[in-house]
């Protein structure tokens, strides 16, 4: 593992020297140092900043500061009551151990769990650009069917920024040229030509919070995710909805799909489908395939239109049933 | 607990070396403090097939490296029958992984950085690492494990086949499994003068050292082996790995201690591995269940450098009676690392196929499928059977599949057979009183984590006559009396035996010490004798997902006397657990163009989380087999994962009406069907 310097961040918007950058819970980060694949000179630790609280913003809605912990955020009581979708996603994510650790920011920007990726001795356009793609050929089994190009297909294994996506969430951002605000939709990129570069951050952005709107129909919203065993498994397909019925009818709804894309994906053709129709399976099944017409599954990985199909259908359903 | 029981054998006595453990003072191999300890990290080829031409290195980049090891400045080791350990000795890669240099280092970061930017110089070879049963290259192996041959045949196979009422012809795969203990290989070696004095995590102490003098050209009493704890090994540990040559290879070149601690990533290379099967069973019955024939052909891989054969159809031989019986191996040499053994070898693979197979001609004869076994099984197995049957709830059965569905969940139940030869090895122990203090057993064996000095201790206070608390057991050290390998299931009957034989020596003779070795008994010992089971599985499966659950595995087993029913109960539901991840979770995935395992940590090959495990239970007979050993016990480790996944497919089968013959069953292959 390459040598490298350590400070704390004292300060936001400090910048960061190149070959600098931040260090969170480091539960991806130094795994993929000790692999040889992230290969920082320093790392500024931002976990002392004063970016650990859910706090309420004046004109409603919640900030999580971006170093509060995966686990105190997904106990929060105004996260568990006002938007269930992300409490749900962050505790299927990982293990206790693993969301004691990790961070807000940190778990947005997480890198692909793509088997090429991680191993420094192999190909990957993201890695090392320019040096191919072996997962179109080779292993691309929980690899996008969304949102893929030629260069990389690799799929953002995030549970939490599904929810965050389903929810409007907005990411707060400090940097050298000044603060701004991004959805957190745009936060990731599509690969396209340059896969090596996973999201619209800058060098020296540091993200200081995301901002959860005002959503009433979050109440009403769950996450479910299937994985290749009961638990400490990244998804291999899964979805986060918030749904609002009256009369019968979709009134309100709010869709994200996870590991099938570049990007937590947010599905906004099978939404603008779905409202006003009638609160039924065929109309979510409608919906789910009006979202899935552009996908394009490759040799092993077909299964993953059927399953966000499936559990489309099955998480609308279950939140039409829920009256509380 | 004081250990005042008369009778120790058979008391659930909790592992000795239990408070040790979970405190952290217990010691595993690459935990022993050394002055002027240097750490060494492994090169590992990056292709499958070529020549190493040259190792490029910057030392002056890399002020703590001591020396870069590989085959140009390699010290020159003797051959031993394990080409696997010729470490650095030619040009010639033969596997994606394998290690073509070693960094010795001040420091481990040192050494590891230095590992991952050292400069190779390698002329690629076009490679072959796909198993095909219609692969050109395969043939008939002179042998398969373990030392049997590859081909019987008794009867007419064909003729019995072709006038069969009732058929089944079917193929199974199973995939590449790692054996993946928790605690990785690892050495820390240091050389005494002309003497090697290794901490190495290893099965076999004695052996390890014999292996080591050979490739040192020392004889095996000047290379002493501690493995005083292990962290499991599950076969991969049952001989000298290349860490253990490699990590010898730098203390002698530097003059320092050297710690070699393979990563996660190294266990998918050079450590072994299960090898992939394809398999065809072909099975003949008259109407009313009876077995007329059965052909049981398998084909599967080695590497370039050794053949290891995987023998699937070595268990159809016995498991069985049936008057025509054919079984086949068939073996083709690839540029992939060599297999080795791991947890049930064979059997574990053989029984997925046999066993799935039956529970397809049940399907087909409309019988149940424990009464279909019933038919052929010998007393043992049968009570098994009926016993099993009873404690799981199995009676009133609904054999037609897709039946229950409870919310989204298809539920069903399955079952399947098990069996392991009842082995034993040449050991010697020896006792020696200490007055006041008690008395010292010592004998050359290694606990993996599976209580071995525990029952070795219990077995010794009986012999004695004394408490648990007064036997000293020393064992995991190659200068104790020379035991055999932790492995085959035969450790406690071996060593046991062993010890046994010293006691009763001790108490016999009168002296303050005895010792004994079992070689001329063993010798007589039956060879065809097994341990029998069954079990029972009762799965869900997501009808949204395609998930699998297992809400219950039992296991209810012949495996003779007992000897210590809480250490024994971790065997049989280790095995058990391990079982339900080689029938759902578990598969290393090969990428053909580079010649790799790609999913090489933990994150991405799955076993079992604790959340996979709901409801799991082991009951056994207890009826001791006093021909076999004096301790009347058959091996226990590892026939929990023999049969086991059969019963869970056999049940995701009977849940869903979709039959997987392809492991792991996984929701991708489940759901188009669901
Ligand atoms: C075995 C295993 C299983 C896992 N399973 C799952 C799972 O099922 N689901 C899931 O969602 N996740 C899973 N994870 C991933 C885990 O959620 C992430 O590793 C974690 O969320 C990362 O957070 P961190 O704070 O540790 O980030 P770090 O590792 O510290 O940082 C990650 C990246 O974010 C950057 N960064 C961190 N904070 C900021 C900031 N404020 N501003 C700008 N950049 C920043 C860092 O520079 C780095 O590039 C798993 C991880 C492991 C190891
Ligand atoms: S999918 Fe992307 S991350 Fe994976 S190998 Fe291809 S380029 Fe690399």
């Amino acid at each position: 593992m390459k040598t490298f310097e350590y400070r704390t961040a004292t300060g936001l918007a400090d910048g960061l020297e190149p070959g600098a950058v931040f260090l969170a819970g480091g539960t991806n980060l130094v795994d993929l140092m000790k692999l040889g694949v992230a290969t920082p000179d320093v790392l500024v630790d931002v976990t002392r900043l004063p970016l650990d609280q859910v706090t309420e913003l004046p004109g409603g809605g919640v900030r999580i500061g971006s170093a509060v912990r995966n686990s105190d955020l997904a106990a929060d009581r105004r996260i568990r009551t006002g938007y269930p979708v992300l409490s749900q996603a962050l505790l299927a994510g990982a293990s206790g151990q693993l969301r004691n650790m990790a961070t807000t920011g940190g778990n947005l920007l997480q890198r692909t769990r793509c088997r090429y990726f991680m191993d420094a001795t192999m190909p990957c356009n993201k890695h090392l650009p320019g040096s191919g793609c072996p997962a179109r050929e080779g292993d691309h089994r929980n690899l996008a069917v969304l949102g893929g190009s030629d260069a990389c297909i690799a799929t953002h294994p995030s549970d939490m920024a599904v929810a965050l996506a389903a929810l409007d969430a907005v990411v707060q951002i400090d940097g050298p040229a000044g603060s701004r605000s991004i959805p957190v939709t745009d936060l990731h990129r599509l690969p396209g030509d340059t896969p090596e570069r996973d999201t619209a951050l800058e060098h020296g952005e540091l993200i200081t919070a995301v901002d959860l709107p005002v959503l009433p129909v979050a109440a009403r919203s769950a996450y479910r995710k299937a994985r290749d065993r009961a638990s400490y498994a990244f998804a291999v397909g899964a979805v986060a909805a918030a749904l609002e019925v009256k009369d019968g009818l979709v009134h309100d709804v709010r869709l994200a799909f996870g590991a099938v894309a570049p990007k937590p994906w947010r599905a906004l053709a099978a939404e603008q489908a779905l409202r006003g129709q009638p609160a039924t399976r065929e109309s979510f099944l409608a919906a789910a395939d009006a979202e899935l017409a552009a996908a394009q599954p490759l040799r092993d990985n077909a299964y993953k239109v059927t399953l966000i199909r499936n559990l489309t259908a099955a998480t609308l359903s279950a939140l039409t049933g829920d009256v509380r | 607990m004081t250990n005042t029981l008369s009778r120790a054998v058979g008391s659930p006595l909790a592992r000795l070396e239990g408070p040790a453990k979970v405190s952290g003072a217990a010691r595993y191999a690459a935990e022993y403090p050394q002055d002027q300890m240097a750490y060494a990290w492994i090169v590992p080829s990056p292709v499958p097939r070529g020549r190493l031409d040259a190792v490029l290195t910057d030392p002056a980049e890399e002020d703590d490296v001591l020396v870069v090891l590989w085959h140009g400045n390699a010290p020159h080791l003797e051959k031993s029958d394990d080409p696997e350990l010729a470490v650095l000795q030619s040009d010639r890669i033969a596997y994606r992984g394998q290690p073509v240099a070693l960094v010795v280092a001040r420091t481990l970061e040192g050494a590891r950085r230095a590992a991952q930017v050292v400069q190779l110089d390698i002329t690629a070879e076009d490679h072959d690492v796909e198993l095909r049963a219609d692969h050109p290259d395969l043939h008939t192996p002179d042998e398969v494990v373990p030392g049997v041959p590859a081909d019987t045949a008794t009867g007419d196979v064909d003729a019995a086949l072709a006038t069969a009422p009732a058929t089944v012809d079917v193929t199974y795969s199973t995939p590449a499994l790692h054996n993946n203990p928790m605690e990785p290989h690892a050495t820390i070696a240091r050389w005494d003068g002309e003497d090697l004095v290794l901490y190495d995590s290893n099965q076999h102490p004695s052996g390890i050292a014999k292996t080591l003098g050979t490739v040192f050209g020392l004889p095996a009493e000047r290379v002493h082996v501690i493995a005083e704890h292990i962290g499991g090994g599950f076969g991969s540990k049952g001989s000298a790995r290349p860490n253990a040559v490699l990590a010898a290879m730098g203390s002698w070149v530097t003059g320092r201690p050297v710690q070699l601690a393979l990563p996660r990533q190294a266990m998918f290379s050079m450590v072994g591995h299960r090898a992939p099967t394809v398999q065809r069973i072909r099975i003949g019955a008259s109407l009313d269940g009876e077995l007329t024939a059965i052909d049981h052909e398998s084909w599967t891989q080695t590497s370039r450098l050794f053949e290891f054969v995987e023998s699937p159809g070595v268990v159809t031989r016995s498991m069985y009676p049936v008057p025509n019986l054919r079984t086949s191996h068939r073996v083709v040499p690839l540029d992939v690392p060599t297999p080795r053994w791991m947890r049930g070898p064979g059997e574990a693979p053989g029984m997925v196929a046999l066993e799935c197979a039956l529970d397809e001609l049940a399907i087909r004869l409309d019988l149940d499928p424990v009464e279909l076994r019933a038919r052929s099984a010998n007393p043992g197995y049968l009570s098994c059977l009926r016993r099993g049957a009873e404690r799981f709830g199995w009676s009133g059965r609904d054999n037609r599949p897709r039946q229950r569905r409870e919310g989204d969940w298809w539920i069903g139940t399955g079952m399947a057979g098990a069996t392991y030869p009842a082995n034993a090895m040449p050991s010697t122990a020896r006792v020696r009183a200490l007055g006041h203090d008690g008395y010292e057993v010592a004998i050359g064996a290694a606990d993996l984590g599976t209580g071995a000095r525990t029952i070795l201790a219990q077995i010794a206070a009986d012999e004695l006559g004394v408490p648990v608390d007064d036997v000293h057991i020393r064992i995991g050290d190659s200068t104790l009396p020379v035991a055999s390998v932790a492995g085959g299931s035969s450790g406690s009957a071996s060593w046991g035996w062993a010890v046994t034989g010293a006691c009763r020596a001790l108490r016999e003779s009168g002296d303050d010490e005895a010792t004994f070795d079992t070689t001329e008994l063993v010798g007589k010992m039956p060879t065809d004798r097994h341990a029998y089971g069954a079990h029972f599985a009762e799965v869900r499966v997501d009808a949204v997902t395609g998930e699998v659950r297992v809400s219950r595995l039992f296991g209810m087993y012949d495996t003779g006397r007992i000897l210590n029913p809480r250490t024994a109960r971790s065997q049989f539901i280790g095995g058990m657990v391990m079982g339900i991840g080689m029938a759902l979770h578990e598969e290393s995935v090969l990428d053909p163009a580079l010649g790799a395992w790609v999913n090489h940590d933990l994150a991405e090959y799955h076993i079992p989380a604790h959340a996979d495990v709901e409801q799991i239970d082991a009951e056994w007979l207890d009826e001791p087999a006093a021909d076999l050993n004096p301790m009347g016990a058959k091996g226990i480790g590892e026939i929990g994962i023999v049969g086991s996944p059969a019963a869970i497919v056999n049940a995701v089968w009977h849940a869903t009406g979709v039959r997987i013959r392809d492991l792991p069953v996984r929701l991708d292959k489940l759901l188009p069907s669901l």
